[in-house]
């Protein structure tokens, strides 16, 4: 197409572009190194999976009375980690925060891959996976239902909504760059690979205005109507406790205190992967100290939120003072289980509130290294809800122990190695920054409309007009 | 209509564990072996309590058999996502082993935890085969089981009841447990005919029920107080 010439003056105009289409027109050995290596953690993940299907669910730690482990533990936390991105980055759409974006890829990514990978543990944790889909309303013969009081099939539809809905919003954004990639690629070397991955998944995208009006239109409705179902998704996790009866599972609290968490997991996750993101890839121009400064401030409001629901939380239990709930109460605060909790306690209030207070305490290492911490802390918080509970049962004589087993603590660390591997390969795949979204917030800059004040919608047609709209607007021409 | 109700009398209750072994064999319940166990895994239907009254040399042992409560409002049963676990019309809390996927929640909501996993399938090495009852299935691997009241013998009787055209007659239906108890401390019966034996000790002023606060509604009425 005529569009070679434009293309390249803009690749001369644009040479601090050159990061953000690095990773994503050529080899990048740094890159695949990472997808290897952390595609062979999570080898680890299927191949202690398939050792525990061959060998029963007996192979985990997992016993009477602490039917749940570390698969449900690791389950809650990535579900959590999950709201990183869509929410975060929905809420700073809906919001018309300017300095949202160069973050908004990197963050919905996160959440794509982590629901992916948190859905994939109430599979492992089933006594006869392979029974799964009786949890699916399929009408069959035998007229046999799911039974839809149980928060389960609650969890389940939830969960399969949220990962429709981020997938669609990771997606939308993504395709005038999966278009840009595709014009490059044209250009640079026809037929290769990447050129005709990019012209399958720019889904035939022109720039023309009805496109972009289109686009937008979608864009702003999949950001309203992502919220309440993020903020469904981690009330309903938290529901598959507090519905029962267990002491200090049965709380009113758990909704709200299950979303704020997992709201300051997901920004901590986020931290990390942008710090990572920025050395990596040099992308410091993008994802800069301001946008860390802001995302951190965020951060310490969480920190804050967060600890009020974890003092509520306790306070409440310890001045109803009933006996079954005080049990767990003292074994989590002077107990067995007293070092988690306080070390809990240090990685997510104390340390972050310390730290992220200062505006030195928000540049891009020191929140990463927070971020760590609360990952960390998040993570003891559902060990200490699930494993803290269930060890001490209502009726003392059934007492009991959890120690992990290597298959269960294999399918953990595994996880982690298959979110690394999602990410670095998506990394190589799509641009980590949106170009357009960037492009755009420039021309808005530029033309003077101030930062919160742009209609953002209404002008992206026109405002894109200059770079790449004029682009693809010639080659309709 | 029936409602299928137990009784135990703590204070007949030698805590001799003949219930613990014939519900063993009736229902063919795994024996874990002692690597299970020791990471809390053994498998009873019915177990003996143990609580200890006083100081030593002044001390009392009282023992209290726990099994499913067979609970009119079951904490158990809304959890399970595919219904492998239902009230039946006669008050059991029933379990369906072939629908059970293993999602290990009713066992979590479970104030009583009388509910038991298959972590492995059951293992019985010959000649402890030929022992099996053939009226009870064993369970696959990643299933929930849990106490039946004996649901076969109580569907025996009803037959044999049915071919002689006649109702089923209190204490003919004896679960293992009660069938064995040296001390007789089990009967089990109709709780709505008020005329039975169950009925009776409902009524008794030393009449409990496990966890009452939590209102489960539990069909197994303990009597407990006296020496």
């Amino acid at each position: 197409m005529a569009g070679v010439s434009v293309e390249t003056q803009m690749l001369a105009a644009e040479p601090k572009e050159t990061p953000i289409f690095g990773p994503v027109t050529g080899l990048s050995w740094k890159l695949l190194a990472g997808s290897l290596l952390t595609g062979a953690v999570a080898a680890v993940l299927f191949y202690s999976w398939g050792y525990q299907i061959v060998n029963d669910i007996g192979v985990a730690g997992i016993n009477r009375p602490v039917f749940w482990g570390f698969y449900i533990v690791t389950f809650v936390f990535w579900i959590g980690i999950s709201h990183a991105g869509t929410l975060i980055s929905a809420i700073l759409r809906v919001t018309q925060a300017e300095w949202r974006r160069p973050v908004t890829r990197s963050a919905e990514a996160i959440t794509v891959f982590a629901l992916s990978i948190g859905g994939l543990f109430p599979l492992i944790h089933l006594g006869r996976p392979w029974l799964f889909y009786f949890m699916v309303p399929i009408p069959n013969h035998r007229g046999l239902w799911p039974n839809f009081r149980s928060p389960l099939v609650w969890d389940m539809m939830a969960i399969t909504t949220y990962l429709t809905g981020s997938v669609l919003y990771l997606l939308l954004p993504m395709i005038p760059d999966f278009a840009i990639l595709r014009d490059r690629e044209a250009a640079a070397n026809p037929g290769s690979f990447r050129a005709r991955l990019y012209r399958i998944v720019s889904l035939g995208w022109r720039g023309t205005p009805q496109q972009w009006a289109s686009l937008e239109m979608a864009i702003r409705i999949m950001a309203v109507i992502v919220i309440p179902v993020a903020v469904s998704v981690h009330t309903i996790v938290s529901w598959d406790f507090a519905m029962t009866l267990q002491p200090m599972w049965h709380s009113a609290i758990f909704g709200p205190y299950f979303v704020v968490g997992a709201i300051y997991s997901g920004i901590a996750i986020l931290m990390v992967a942008m710090y990572l993101l920025r050395r990596t890839l040099h992308l410091e121009e993008y994802l800069s100290d301001k946008v860390f400064n802001n995302l951190g401030l965020l951060f310490v409001a969480f920190a804050l939120i967060w600890s009020y629901f974890t003092f509520a939380e306790h306070l409440t239990v310890w001045y109803g003072n009933e006996h079954s709930e005080m049990t767990v109460f003292w074994e989590r605060v002077a107990g067995s289980h007293a070092r988690a909790f306080w070390t809990m306690i240090i990685v997510n209030t104390l340390i972050p509130i310390a730290v992220l207070s200062w505006r030195w305490g928000r540049k891009p290492l020191v929140t990463a290294i927070v971020g760590l911490g609360v990952m960390l802390g998040m993570w003891l918080e559902r060990y200490l809800i699930v494993i803290g509970t269930l060890r001490f049962p209502r009726l003392e004589f059934t007492l009991g122990q959890y120690i992990p087993s290597p298959v269960e603590i294999g399918i953990l660390v595994g996880s982690f190695g298959m979110f690394g591997f999602l990410y670095f390969t998506f990394v190589q795949i799509a641009p980590i920054v949106s170009i357009w979204e960037v492009r755009e917030g420039e021309h808005l800059a530029a033309r003077g409309g101030g930062h919160g004040e742009a209609h953002v919608g209404a002008s992206a047609p026109a405002a894109l007009a200059g770079s790449l709209g004029a682009r693809t607007l010639g080659e309709e021409a | 209509m029936t409602r299928w109700g137990m009784n135990i009398d703590t204070d007949r209750c030698t805590g001799c564990g003949a219930c613990v072994v014939a519900c063993h064999a009736e229902n063919n319940i795994q024996t874990v072996g002692e690597a299970e166990t020791l990471i809390g895994r053994a498998m009873h239907w019915i177990r003996i309590e143990r609580y200890y009254e006083g100081t030593f040399p002044d001390i009392h042992v009282r023992f209290q058999p726990v099994l499913c409560q067979q609970c009119g409002a079951a904490p158990c049963e809304p959890v399970c996502p595919v219904y492998a676990t239902y009230r039946t019309p006669e008050g059991l809390n029933a379990m369906v082993y072939s629908r059970c996927i293993g999602t290990r929640y009713c066992a979590n909501n479970c104030p009583y935890t009388v509910r038991f996993f298959n972590w492995h399938a059951g293992d019985f090495p010959a000649p402890l085969d030929r022992q099996l009852n053939p009226d009870v299935s064993p369970r696959p691997v990643g299933v929930m089981e849990k106490c039946t009241f004996c649901i076969q013998r109580i569907q025996d009787a009803q037959g044999l009841a049915q071919l002689e055209d006649r109702p089923v007659a209190d204490g003919e239906i004896r679960p293992a447990c009660a069938q064995s108890c040296p001390a007789r401390a089990v009967s089990f019966g109709d709780l709505d005919d008020p005329d039975s034996q169950v009925s009776v000790f409902a009524r008794n002023p030393r009449a409990m029920h496990l966890l009452e606060d939590l209102s489960t509604e539990p069909a197994v009425t303990y009597l407990i107080g006296g020496e």
